[in-house]
């Protein structure tokens, strides 16, 4: 008998995928947090938080990251570990300083039209990573699961 | 669901309805152009009520601002009613709740310009 053909176990409940730099793109990931949130049992507050946070990031990538390059494209990973929900998306961009982002909240920047993004970001999500590629950024946004949360991790994390 | 927008006047307001979502690609033109031609056309007082809009982005907040100050440049007023709680959450955490004049009945709204 021969021996089995030796297989690598996909890591649970992580699912990766990459996009065009569109806005049907940031829609699809939008669709695929919401799935990811409603099915860690999520209350509907922290859901449209995570949503959002996760929608903000998208854009990024596609419009500041990518501009849009149909010869780039966004690389985003959705997991729920059971303890919390983590989300990747990465440009291929020039590449994003966090420190120099403005702080929307000053008052000579209040009442500007752009720049609440990863304000955004950063309010809604409990972790929030930048990592420098080459080229490129990558956003790693985490959400802590209550213990009434994340039973479901491995489920229904299909962006269709 | 894109932004859907309709305009009536009332006691010299006027007031846009506004339904669907207010972002990047989907609402958020819309919006910048329905305030520029309000403004160009010189009304002085513009109530967007929300009461209709569950979604609104950084991209939308954005647009909101820039209808704010546009008016303000032009002596006009740009007033906000009926907020859903996913829209007052947004602009509670980007402080621009502290911004804004905003409504939760539009009889008053409408006194307020006066």
């Amino acid at each position: 008998m021969e021996n089995p053909i030796p297989v690598t176990e996909p890591q649970k409940g992580r699912r990766s995928f990459k996009l065009p730099s569109t806005m049907e793109s940031v829609t699809e990931v939008e669709a695929a947090a919401e799935k990811l949130t409603q099915s860690s049992g999520m209350d509907e507050d922290d859901s449209f938080r995570v949503v959002m946070a996760v929608r903000e990031a998208a854009v990024n990538a596609v419009l500041h990251g990518n501009g849009y390059d149909p010869n780039k494209q966004i690389s985003v990973s959705f997991e729920n570990t059971g303890k919390s929900l983590v989300i990747t998306i990465a440009d291929e961009g020039e590449g994003l300083d966090p420190a120099k982002i403005p702080d929307p909240l000053a008052p000579e920047n209040l009442l500007r039209g752009t720049g609440r993004g990863i304000f955004l970001i950063r309010s809604f999500l409990d972790e929030v990573h930048f990592r420098q590629l080459y080229p490129g950024t990558e956003l790693t946004l985490v959400k802590h699961l209550t213990p009434a949360e994340g039973k479901d991790t491995n489920q229904n994390l299909d962006t269709k | 669901m894109a932004l859907s927008i309709s305009t009536r006047q009332l006691d010299g307001v006027t007031i846009l309805d506004l339904s669907g979502r207010i972002t990047l690609g989907e609402g958020s033109v819309q919006l910048r152009d329905a305030i520029r031609d309000l403004i160009g056309k010189g009304e002085k007082n513009i109530l967007l009520s929300l009461g209709d809009v569950n979604y609104i982005d950084s991209s939308g907040l954005g647009e909101l601002v820039s209808a704010f100050t546009t008016a303000k440049n032009q002596n006009a007023d740009v007033k906000l009613l009926n907020l859903t709680k996913k829209v007052k959450d947004v602009l509670q955490v980007t402080k621009l709740y502290t911004v804004f004049d905003i409504y939760d009945d539009e009889a008053h709204a409408i006194g307020s310009f006066k």
